[in-house]
């Protein structure tokens, strides 16, 4: 029922269409002493799937709001579809926006609640009510359309917010950490549903979270906020195998990071960081010896915490903490205090521009 | 640290100890002990006494004794629609209504501003401000509105010295509403109520305001409605429950009073007064009675229509 609406698209130089949807060169946004956004160029493409990950006042909200229209731009450009927006107000804007709170209107059902937008733009009742029991059926919630926001549940208000949002046909429909408030269970479900619509639909999605799993799960390209700042844009793998710094590396799936002068040890060369993913560090018993070419790391397990499928072991050793994460079954059986070897392949570090 | 622990496991005896372990596992009869005391208030004393006052209006009074016939009739309601009886429920009728309706008019703007964008010491300046006046007399603000309003008081002194002397002398020209002076106009008695019950109006304007998300507003925005159609079709809609609450206000206190009338305005008289006349001079406490059952069956019709109006709705 929606579609991605194609407008001016610009050709690249090698022939393939290539549509920016959204795009920031040099955007600020301060408040008071506080840059929540410093200095960001962006560019999402038409029909992607883009998150934007970060902890909390990292910066990611703000450039959504600053997107959809409820903040303005410090200084900077901001273009949708090539088109400058600065004082555009939110409700001119060819974007909607699924708000963390779902922000449904308590007074009005569900139907209402979904046709508010139509409403607004005159359509005819009949029209727009078939529009709205479409959206509806889409996000599954068809014969809800009487009951109130407070009869529903957490999952069925975030259906009905996405609904609302979609109806209107938005160029680029924009995620406030829509998921944040589900339990697990749901979670993983609306990602799936999510995604999906993505596919069917083909617009521009631009989602907001903290939540790692999510962006890395979901998006085509992810970037990784910190202080206001984009500190890397890179497909999933890209920013999971080969982080650019400390923080992405730390942030996104917590790996383990090597000082520069260890790596030096290890590997010679300049002086860089090194990101190590837990789950390419082996834990090799004392009487064991390590395969050829392999770095070993003598270590004394710490803790040992089991997450179903892997075990989650964090080791001192004599470079500092590593966490390595192992098959569950399978491997020795580890208790705190035992002296082992921490074992992975020179290949698995991955050499950070941080040093 | 041992010995502390071991306090915990075993509780002093002693009389209240007990009586506080009883309320605690029966939380039902906690909470009929606490409310007891409300209930008996409210039950007997409150409402008790209003049905006592009701009952009267059923008696009559004997023309030529004045005594009260303790006979159950309708013929009191009947003087009701007397027109000299009739006028004065139209006439507070409808300055009831023209109150109400200019403190929606008036609180709503100061209660947006103090929901929506008043913070911190503004915040504090705006309930200082509205609570303010509630601190001092009643009397002393009716008396101090009559001297303002007299013809040589001060409205009538600025007027002059601006040279708007004409601008007021074509108001108090105007039928029915006009009179000699502002004091003794229907003007200046709307304006007396105005001031004494916009507090009653702004504060649940304030709370209703203060209670929609921001996020709701933007969500209207969002999907592309102008402020204006947000303010129509969001905000006023969940606003109105605070704006009724301040309107039964507005509305009943103005049916009920009667000494803004006695001090300004025109000699006609309004509903509070005849019922202070019923039952103290002229002792007829069953004509009284009868009076005062009118306000009661207007605010009973006015809620009953608020609520078919899906006033409550968004409660």
């Amino acid at each position: 029922m929606v579609g991605g609406v194609r407008s001016s698209s610009d050709a690249d130089a090698d022939g393939t269409e290539m549509t920016t949807a959204v795009s920031f060169r040099g955007v600020e946004r301060h408040f008071g002493h506080v840059r929540a956004v410093d200095g960001l160029d962006l560019e999402v493409a038409e029909g992607e799937f883009f998150a934007m990950l970060g902890p909390s006042g990292s910066g990611k909200t703000t450039c959504l709001r600053l997107i959809a229209g409820f903040e303005q731009p410090s200084a900077g450009r901001i273009e949708i579809f090539g088109e400058e927006v600065a004082g555009v107000p939110a409700y001119r804007r060819p974007v909607n926006t699924v708000f963390q709170d779902y922000a449904l209107f308590p007074h009005m059902n569900v139907l209402e609640n979904v046709c508010y937008g139509l409403k607004i733009r005159r359509m005819a009742r009949r029209e727009r009510h078939r529009l709205g029991r479409e959206a509806l059926a889409l996000v599954k919630l068809a014969g809800m359309e009487t009951r109130k926001p407070s009869q529903l549940s957490g999952g069925q208000r975030q259906r009905v917010a996405l609904a609302r949002a979609l109806v209107v046909r938005p160029k680029v429909l924009l995620l406030d950490e829509p998921l944040g408030a589900l339990d697990l269970k749901l979670r993983e479900e609306m990602q799936g549903e999510l995604k999906g619509l993505h596919r069917t639909l083909g617009l521009t999605f631009v989602f907001v979270t903290h939540d790692q799993g999510e962006a890395l799960s979901m998006a085509d390209r992810v970037a990784v906020f910190n202080h206001g700042r984009m500190v890397q844009v890179g497909s999933p793998e890209e920013i999971y195998e080969r982080p650019r710094t400390r923080f992405v590396a730390d942030f996104v799936g917590g790996s383990n990071v090597i000082e520069p002068k260890v790596v030096r040890e290890w590997l010679g060369g300049t002086p860089r960081a090194a990101s190590l993913r837990p789950e390419k560090v082996a834990v090799l018993g004392a009487g064991y010896t390590p395969p050829e070419g392999a770095i070993a790391v003598e270590a004394t397990v710490a803790e040992v915490l089991y997450h179903g499928a892997m075990n989650r072991i964090e080791l001192a050793t004599g470079i500092g903490r590593l966490v390595a994460a192992t098959a569950a079954s399978g491997g020795p059986n580890l208790t705190a205090g035992m002296p082992v070897r921490a074992v992975f392949a020179p290949e698995a570090l991955h050499l950070m521009d941080e040093a | 640290m041992s010995s502390g622990a071991i306090a915990i496991g075993t509780p002093r005896d002693g009389l209240l100890r007990r009586i506080s372990d009883v309320l605690l596992a029966r939380r039902g009869f906690y909470l009929l002990l606490l409310l007891v005391p409300p209930l008996l208030w409210l039950g007997v004393v409150y409402l008790g006494s209003l049905f006592a006052l009701l009952a009267e209006s059923l008696f009559s009074i004997d023309d030529f004794s004045g005594v009260v016939v303790r006979e159950p009739t309708l013929s009191t309601f009947a003087q009701l629609l007397q027109p000299a009886n009739f006028d004065v429920i139209v006439r507070t009728i409808v300055i009831a209504a023209t109150v109400t309706v200019l403190a929606v008019i008036v609180a709503f703007p100061i209660a947006y501003y103090a929901a929506r964008y008043a913070r911190g010491r503004w915040k504090a300046a705006f309930y200082l401000a509205i609570m303010m006046p509630l601190w001092s007399s009643y009397l002393v603000k009716v008396y101090a509105w009559k001297l303002l309003l007299a013809k040589e008081g001060a409205i009538g002194w600025l007027m002059n010295s601006v040279g708007l002397r004409w601008l007021l002398d074509s108001i108090l020209a105007l039928p029915t509403v006009g009179g000699p002076s502002l004091s003794t106009s229907y003007i200046g008695m709307v304006l007396v109520f105005l001031y004494l019950w916009i507090p009653f109006m702004v504060l649940p304007v304030q709370a209703a305001l203060e209670r929609v998300p921001v996020s709701l507003i933007e969500a209207s925005g969002d999907l592309g409605a102008s402020p204006r159609q947000t303010f129509r079709t969001v905000i006023l809609p969940l606003a109105l429950p605070g704006v009724v609450a301040g309107a039964i206000f507005t509305f009943s206190l103005t049916l009920g009073d009667y000494i803004v009338p006695e001090i300004v305005g025109p000699s006609s008289l309004i509903l509070g007064q005849v019922v202070y006349i019923q039952q103290g001079t002229a002792g007829n406490i069953p004509l009284a009675a009868a009076f005062s059952v009118v306000p009661i069956v207007i605010m009973g019709l006015l809620l009953t229509l608020a609520k078919r109006m899906g006033a409550f709705d968004a409660l």
